[in-house]
């Protein structure tokens, strides 16, 4: 009696009984679709997370500005979480103290910093937020935030341009009304025209003005838009040299900067010394603000790590239901034993033995929870796949999730398909025989 | 003559210890050579469902010895035991026993699965086993699709399957009318005429009995007389 046989048989006797066979794979149905569901879920906002801070760069390490805590400016540096949470709780009773001028980050403090960590930094990237507006020419209308930017931000950033040039250090160095939008933006005003070196009207609520275009960019969702964006309302960021900006909110630092660290270098560590060079140097006498860092690498790392501890918990749930699974198979083999005693002992009187009797009912219940895992399988993807989209991202089944759950649904079969099928194994052929 | 069953004074006994200790055989000397068409008869509990499992190999005698083809078959292991079922034994029951949800081609092939014989032999061994027992047409049939006397010669093809060196039949016609039972019987003698085969049939109907060469009779487990049958011409009916 080989495995192929054992198989077939095993199938054979599901199909005899479709009701009770899907009854009984329910529960396993059941658990192995939710472990999967969840981990497709998981697995798709993990990698469209990965894949959004690749875009964004994972050798980023932002510098900003932060407000102090009580707790901060009695003893100085101290748990950097413990200091993150106390400063949210303090903004939200409203103890906020107004950034003014001499508390940004100015372009000295970041030659300074280039010097100091030369051989790490590859470049860094400034900005400085206009504020966000719309642009019309009277009929046609688009969204827009206005931003000004040093030269590297395109690099910075993985902007990828799709036509023209991005602001470059002559736009800068001349403070040029000149603009950089994208491609959405220019689908939008301009239609399938050649929008380079056209004239555009931007408005904010501080500020408007004609610049214009030198230059186009891809436009990619990111992050901060995933729910928001809708194709008739999407807001993009238009471009304009940092110095023209500075001009219009009449600032000469800014609240935060990107820095590039070079390929290879440990981000992260950089991300805390690069922290302390700033807080020991430029705001050791600030009262009120500090620098903090952090780099895309660790922010990314401790996602995943807490997507990672959410998905365990909800498996360990799944895996009770998985148990109880277990056993309704178990069960229902027992039934099935019983049932069958007759053709058990007719099968002993053939010739076969109790190790042969044993296999096949194994098999049985290793097939009825295969079935049931691959079934579950399916369906958590599927319901995993409708999560995601439904949150907005592609969906990306777990190739590792599947695995584990196959082979998870055929240790269940073993595992609960041992015992009665050992009960089998030992029955007396001629009670069996006899068995009415 | 070969001899193909040899029991030296088998003795069963249950509740061995007890109070109500009992010996469902006592004693028994059978020999039976190979080729011959042999009845067991007697009232129920005379012991011959007990006779049957011993020599079946489905239990061990208490006692005694049992020569099955030469094999010491007394004392042997579960896993010997079934070996011995399934090379020695072609057993046909009266309640048919095939297995359910397999066409009348796998349950002929299901020894020989369990004998390890490679499956395209095995279709074919099949195949010829059903011509002769006449259900070449309904091969492909399942058990619930045939009728009862269909069902016996798909049982008793199946029992050929491995060549055994007997044919262990337990009231064959039992659940079968008159006529149905007679075809079966011819089966039987048409196996021994033409092929040989060793047939031991146990039974209480005399009749039945009588169609065979030599009848054993048992009463309260101990063989009490061995008589000559008439073979197939001492049909009655």
């Amino acid at each position: 009696m080989n495995l192929v046989e054992n198989v077939r048989l095993a199938f054979a006797s599901l199909f005899a009984n479709k009701m009770r066979a899907i009854l009984t794979m329910l529960g396993i149905i059941i658990g192995i679709g939710s472990v999967i569901g969840i981990m497709t879920m998981g697995d798709s906002l993990s990698g469209y997370m990965s894949s959004t801070m690749q875009d964004m760069g994972t050798n980023n390490v932002t510098i900003s500005i932060q407000e102090r805590t009580e707790n901060d400016r009695r003893a100085g540096a101290g748990n950097r979480e413990m200091q993150m949470s106390q400063q949210m709780l303090a903004q939200m009773m409203g103890g906020q103290t107004t950034l003014t001028e001499k508390d940004l980050i100015t372009e000295a403090m970041l030659a300074n910093v280039r010097e100091k960590f030369n051989d790490i930094i590859d470049f860094i990237s400034v900005s400085n937020s206009v504020g966000s507006g719309s642009t019309t020419d009277g009929r046609k209308y688009a969204n827009l935030s206005l931003m000004g930017v040093s030269v590297d931000y395109v690099e910075a950033n993985n902007i990828d341009m799709k036509a023209g040039q991005f602001i470059g250090e002559r736009d800068i160095s001349g403070s040029k009304k000149v603009a950089v939008v994208s491609d959405k933006l220019v689908e939008k005003m301009f239609g399938q025209a050649d929008p380079l070196g056209k004239q555009i009207f931007l408005s904010t609520d501080t500020h408007s003005g004609t610049y214009t275009i030198v230059g186009v960019y891809w436009y990619s969702q990111d992050m901060m838009s995933i729910s928001i964006s809708s194709d008739n309302n999407l807001s993009t960021n238009v471009y304009i040299p940092l110095s023209t900006a500075n001009k219009i909110t009449g600032s000469d630092g800014s609240q935060s900067v990107t820095i590039v660290t070079k390929a290879g270098s440990d981000s992260a560590a950089f991300a805390d010394d690069v922290a302390n060079y700033f807080n020991d140097i430029f705001y050791v006498r600030n009262q009120d603000f500090r620098i903090s860092a952090f780099s895309m690498e660790s922010m990314l790392e401790s996602m995943t790590e807490m997507l990672a501890t959410l998905q365990i918990a909800i498996s360990a749930i799944a895996a009770i239901s998985l148990l109880v699974g277990g056993i309704g198979v178990m069960n229902i083999m027992l039934v099935s034993i019983t049932e069958r005693t007759r053709e058990i002992g007719t099968r002993k009187a053939l010739g076969a033995t109790n190790g042969e009797i044993r296999t096949q009912f194994i098999i049985e219940a290793v097939i009825i929870c295969l079935v049931g895992g691959l079934i579950g399988i399916a369906a958590g993807i599927g319901l995993g796949a409708i999560g995601a989209s439904l949150l907005g991202f592609p969906a990306h089944a777990s190739v590792f999730a599947i695995l584990l759950a196959s082979g998870f649904s055929t240790v269940i079969g073993l595992f609960f398909g041992y015992y009665p099928a050992n009960k089998a194994a030992k029955m007396d052929p001629i009670d069996a025989l006899r068995y009415e | 003559m070969k001899t193909i069953i040899d029991m030296q004074e088998i003795t069963k006994s249950y509740f061995i210890g007890h109070p109500n200790e009992f010996k469902a055989l006592n004693d028994v000397n059978i020999r039976i050579g190979e080729g011959e068409f042999v009845a067991v008869i007697g009232e129920s509990g005379s012991g011959k469902s007990t006779l049957m499992n011993i020599m079946g190999a489905l239990d061990r005698p208490t006692e005694g010895k049992y020569y099955l083809d030469g094999i010491d078959v007394g004392q042997e292991k579960d896993h010997a035991l079934s070996g011995i079922r399934n090379r020695k034994i072609g057993f046909v029951f009266q309640t048919f026993n095939l297995i359910p949800r397999m066409s009348a081609l796998r349950n002929v092939e299901l020894p020989m699965a369990y004998a390890r014989v490679p499956g395209r032999r095995r279709a074919e061994r099949a195949r010829q086993l059903l011509e002769i027992v006449g259900m070449k047409d309904r091969m492909s049939h399942q058990p619930n699709e045939l009728s009862g006397g269909q069902k016996q010669r798909v049982a008793i093809a199946r029992a050929m399957a491995n060549n055994p060196a007997i044919i262990l039949a337990d009231e064959p016609t039992g659940a079968l009318d008159s006529t149905t039972g007679h075809l079966v019987m011819d089966i039987f003698h048409k196996l021994h005429e033409e092929e040989g085969k060793t047939i031991i049939l146990i039974t209480h109907s005399r009749e039945l009995a009588g169609e065979t060469e030599r009848i054993i009779t048992l009463r309260d487990g101990a063989v009490i007389a061995e008589l000559a049958g008439s073979g197939k011409q001492g049909r009655t009916a």
